[in-house]
């Protein structure tokens, strides 16, 4: 029965097993275990940045194809779903429609991008994404009578998602169930399905191909295979799957802006997760993730702390000072494309 | 080995028969050239004021100019070693940051209105900040790139991993908020042609990109050195085999490269106004398209694509302020419609 | 007679993680030409790749007037004396015949001697002097590579068969510029497949088969003795 949820592919490591388990009961558990509005935000944007860093991996890890405009895909569901309710009114049905249309269009940039750039040399990808991607991002950001520009948008979603909504009178389990926590279980169970079907995925026989592909391009064109297409369909998977993830993000946020899906930030924190967790193994995402997000949120208290404690010295406090985690980061990136190009779960797994 | 000689002096003297190519023969490789008059032709009939128009040209060209010094040194580094170094704007960020500091503590020159002392502090700002990002890039090729040589899909990572370092590097040493920078006075003001106004710096710029660019040609074409980094962008092992350590010519063209960022870093200050530690990874979108459209590799077609990037820059912020930097991305598809591999492909031999 | 040019013995080398040599020991003595026969596969452009320092030995020792060069990088072994016409030729195509010349002398301008016999035997390569490598006709490129090689005075020149997908007209061409640099003294160790052209040049002979050198004697023996021929490659010649 896991095996089949898993696509047979399991984490192959007690270790991995143990904490992969762990997670998913605290996200499954997050409302009840952690109460709070700032531990459950944390929770949903874990699960959230799973699947989108899962996206990505399935290109990067499994296509061996780098993209800058993973974000650009992630606004465009995001987006998605603000303009349809701005435009159709509050409902359910404009919510889906506003998702459909977010992931209809990814997939169609995805297609013409991928058809464009990995047509002529599959090298163009990385820097015709970073430059569409920030040609979009200055789009967003301009055509402010659609987007809202800089400000970004505020999204109405039916009251059932919102904290207003109380559906039981009494505490579940000792909490006060609200629509927030509905709305949390729409983000949970939609990103666990995303996240077992591009498990699926991977481990299909286009899965298989893929990497075929990734380790001899040449090679996997000799044999047969039609090497474009398969890039052309990871791609466009990927950025449907991104877009899908973007719509689930502005349902929970209530809110969607430049600077919270297209900003280079996020696209910087979606490599370094991948590379961090593992490239090509799906569960890399998921450990990635948790301990990303974690980190960012306790390890910057952290760096505070150690920056005052040295604010006698030069330099050190300016290296320590929060501000500049994206620095460290930098250098464990770097680190670790060199040293674990497998990631901590290919550490887990005893695979160097 | 020596390096500096120049052609003709290399080859005895001898009176064979000479067949040169034929016009058409040695024209067709240039039919990108003509795309820059073109271009030109098209920023005509479509702005309306000859005024206007010609201001937009000058400062296109200008912008195109600092976008070739920025993105020659990428485009050959690639060319050589197939190494695609996506850090290449950590240099112009850096290369801005020095000259700027340095300026603004040679203000007693940048400020006298004096011809010689405002160019000595020019000049003196370009070669320190030219000075530490030709270092930068030394110390970028042994630890960053050097481990990852073969692997494309490494050596984006690490060098975006690098790029990310560098720019905190500067929030951490010249502090987080942008920096303003006046010209030195007497580069400011413009000239009155035809009833357009010139920024005087533009103009200079638009010199120092068209002698660099001759240079950077003359080297490539009339030194021994400039023949090994040709012949080894077409086929790095062949070069080996004949006795030149292709290596050696690699580090001293990423220095160089890394260099010549910087020196497009001070220009690209001087022409904004202002700095920020972002700015280099801005200016490389830029100088994507600019090597992808020249055709990776290739200085000439850097040249153009830079040109090309420029104008319809300039031209279309004129008619349409929102859609200056979609215009750039539609100019790459036409491009890569009509010549898959750039402007000016490079032979490769494998 | 004076100690071989060089001397391979016990070459092994890998090319990924296919064995391609497996033990060659070959001598090229000083001065003639020396003839590196075989079928298709037998490792011999590997044999020349391998003294170039292009793939590296995993075992075995490569002695180049008798020094040690198997662990020197190209470059090194390039100045050590050795000039190398690979298979595909390895012309500059976006640079001009005068330009893969001027890079062919590495140690100094190009000798006038050089240049004179170099126009004496490839006439072609005076008339397109100027002209971009990549114009030339597939002959005048491979007259190009040799002349690129012989430019600069070298103790071995290397060629990998010269006269593939050549019409005979430039092959006989070439034979007789090789032949040339022969009588002048060259050392040249050459891979071919013509086995005509191989008799007419050659000193010298070593055969291969999977990567070994499994016949070593004069060219007169193996071209006066056709069972051999078939017997080590396969070959049926018409003796014409």
């Amino acid at each position: 029965m896991v095996r089949l949820f898993l696509s047979g592919d399991g984490p192959q490591s007690r270790i991995l097993g143990a904490i992969l388990l762990l997670i998913l009961f605290c996200l499954a558990f997050a409302p009840f275990l952690f109460p709070g509005t700032r531990s459950l935000e944390t929770a949903a944007r874990i699960c959230i940045f799973i699947v989108l860093v899962a996206s990505y991996d399935l290109l990067l890890g499994y296509a061996g194809i780098v993209s800058f405009a993973h974000t650009m895909f992630f606004g465009l569901g995001a987006y998605g779903v603000a303009i349809t309710t701005q435009r159709m009114g509050t409902s359910y049905e404009s919510l889906i429609l506003g998702t459909m249309a977010g992931a209809g269009i990814a997939a169609v940039l995805a297609l013409v991008i991928a058809l464009f750039s990995l047509r002529v040399r599959a090298i163009f990808f990385a820097m015709i994404t970073l430059a569409v991607a920030s040609a979009v991002a200055v789009l967003v950001s301009q055509l402010s009578a659609i987007t809202g520009g800089e400000d970004g948008m505020n999204i109405r979603i039916p009251r059932e998602l919102t904290p207003a909504f109380r559906p039981f009178d009494e505490p579940v389990l000792g909490v006060r169930f609200s629509g927030r926590h509905l709305n949390y279980y729409l983000v949970f169970f939609t990103c666990l399905i995303l996240f077992l079907g591009m498990l699926r995925i991977v481990n299909s026989p286009f899965g298989r191909v893929l990497q075929a592909i990734r380790e001899n391009a040449f090679r996997a064109e000799a044999i047969g295979y039609r090497v474009i297409w398969y890039r052309v369909t990871a791609t466009i998977l990927s950025a449907v799957v991104a877009a899908l993830a973007g719509s689930v993000f502005a349902v929970w946020l209530r809110y969607v802006g430049p600077a919270t899906t297209l900003g280079v930030e996020i696209m910087l924190d979606i490599l370094l997760i991948v590379v961090i967790g593992g490239m090509g193994t799906m569960y890399g995402a998921v450990v990635g993730t948790a301990i990303f997000v974690l980190a960012q949120n306790y390890l910057k208290d952290w760096m505070g702390g150690a920056s005052d404690a040295v604010g006698f010295m030069p330099l050190l406090p300016d290296l320590l000072s929060p501000d500049r985690w994206l620095m460290w980061l930098g250098i464990l990136f770097i680190l670790s494309v060199y040293f674990f190009p497998t990631g901590i779960v290919g550490r887990l797994r005893g695979v160097t | 080995m020596t390096m500096t000689t120049t052609t003709p002096s290399l080859a005895p003297k001898h009176a064979p028969k000479l067949v040169r190519p034929s016009l058409a023969q040695r024209l067709e490789p240039w039919a990108p050239v003509l795309l820059i008059p073109a271009l030109i032709l098209v920023g005509w009939l479509s702005i309306s004021s000859p005024t206007s128009w010609l201001t937009l040209t000058v400062s296109g060209l200008a912008m195109g100019m600092m976008i070739f010094v920025i993105a020659s040194g990428m485009t050959l580094v690639f060319g050589l070693m197939d190494v695609i170094n996506f850090g290449h704007g950590a240099f112009v960020s850096f290369g801005a940051f020095v000259g700027v500091s340095a300026l603004l503590m040679m203000s007693a020159w940048t400020g006298a209105p004096s011809v010689a002392l405002n160019l000595l502090a020019v000049l003196a700002a370009i070669l320190a900040a030219m000075a530490v990002t030709g270092a930068m890039g030394f110390a970028f090729e042994r630890v960053i790139v050097r481990p990852v040589y073969g692997s494309h899909l490494k050596q984006i990572l690490v060098t975006m991993g690098g790029l990310i370092v560098a720019e905190q590097l500067i929030f951490v040493i010249w502090g987080g908020e942008e920096i303003f920078i006046g010209r030195p006075e007497t580069l400011k003001g413009s000239f009155v042609i035809f009833g357009a106004t010139l920024e005087k710096y533009r103009v200079l710029a638009v010199a120092v990109g068209l002698v660099l660019f001759l240079g950077m040609r003359a080297v490539l074409r009339g030194t021994r050195l400039g023949l090994i980094v040709r012949a080894g962008v077409e086929n790095r092992e062949m070069v080996q085999v004949l006795g030149y350590r292709i290596n050696r010519v690699f580090i001293m063209v990423f220095v160089a490269g890394s260099a010549l960022a910087g020196l497009g870093g001070v220009m690209w200050a001087l022409y904004q106004e202002m700095i920020t530690a972002h700015m280099g990874m801005e200016i490389m979108i830029l100088v994507f398209i600019v090597v992808i459209i020249g055709g990776l590799g290739s200085v000439e077609g850097c040249f153009i694509g830079a040109l090309l990037v420029g104008l319809t820059q300039n031209y279309v912020a004129f008619l349409e302020p929102k859609l200056a930097l979609i215009s750039n991305i539609a100019l790459m598809v036409v491009i890569l419609m009509w010549r898959p591999q750039g402007m000016m492909p490079v032979i490769k031999a494998k | 007679m004076s100690e071989p040019i060089l001397q391979l013995s016990g070459v092994h080398t890998n090319i990924a993680q296919y064995q391609v040599l497996h033990g060659v020991d070959l001598t090229v003595p000083r001065g003639g030409v020396t003839m590196l026969l075989g079928r298709n596969g037998a490792g011999k452009t590997t044999t020349l790749r391998t003294i170039m320092g292009l793939w590296r030995a995993r075992a075995g020792e490569v002695l180049f007037d008798g020094d040690p060069i198997q662990r020197l990088a190209p470059p090194q072994i390039a100045r050590r004396g050795i000039g190398f016409v690979p298979e595909d030729m390895g012309i500059f195509a976006d640079l001009t015949v005068e330009e893969n010349l001027i890079l062919g002398a590495v140690s100094g301008p190009i000798r006038q001697d050089r240049l004179d016999w170099v126009f004496d035997a490839f006439p072609a390569l005076a008339t397109f002097w100027k002209m971009p490598a990549g114009n030339l006709s597939g002959g005048q490129k491979q007259m190009l590579a040799i002349a690129r090689a012989v430019i600069e005075e070298r103790g071995l020149y290397l060629i990998d068969e010269p006269s593939k997908g050549l019409a005979p007209a430039i092959i006989a061409t070439m034979a007789k510029a090789l032949k040339d640099l022969k009588t002048a003294g060259a050392t040249i160790l050459m891979v071919e497949q013509n086995f005509s052209l191989a008799r007419a040049l050659g000193d010298h002979a070593a055969v291969m088969d999977e990567g070994r050198i499994v016949w070593t004697g004069a060219m007169a023996d193996l071209a006066g003795d056709s069972a051999l021929q078939e017997s080590l490659m396969g070959l049926k010649v018409e003796t014409a």
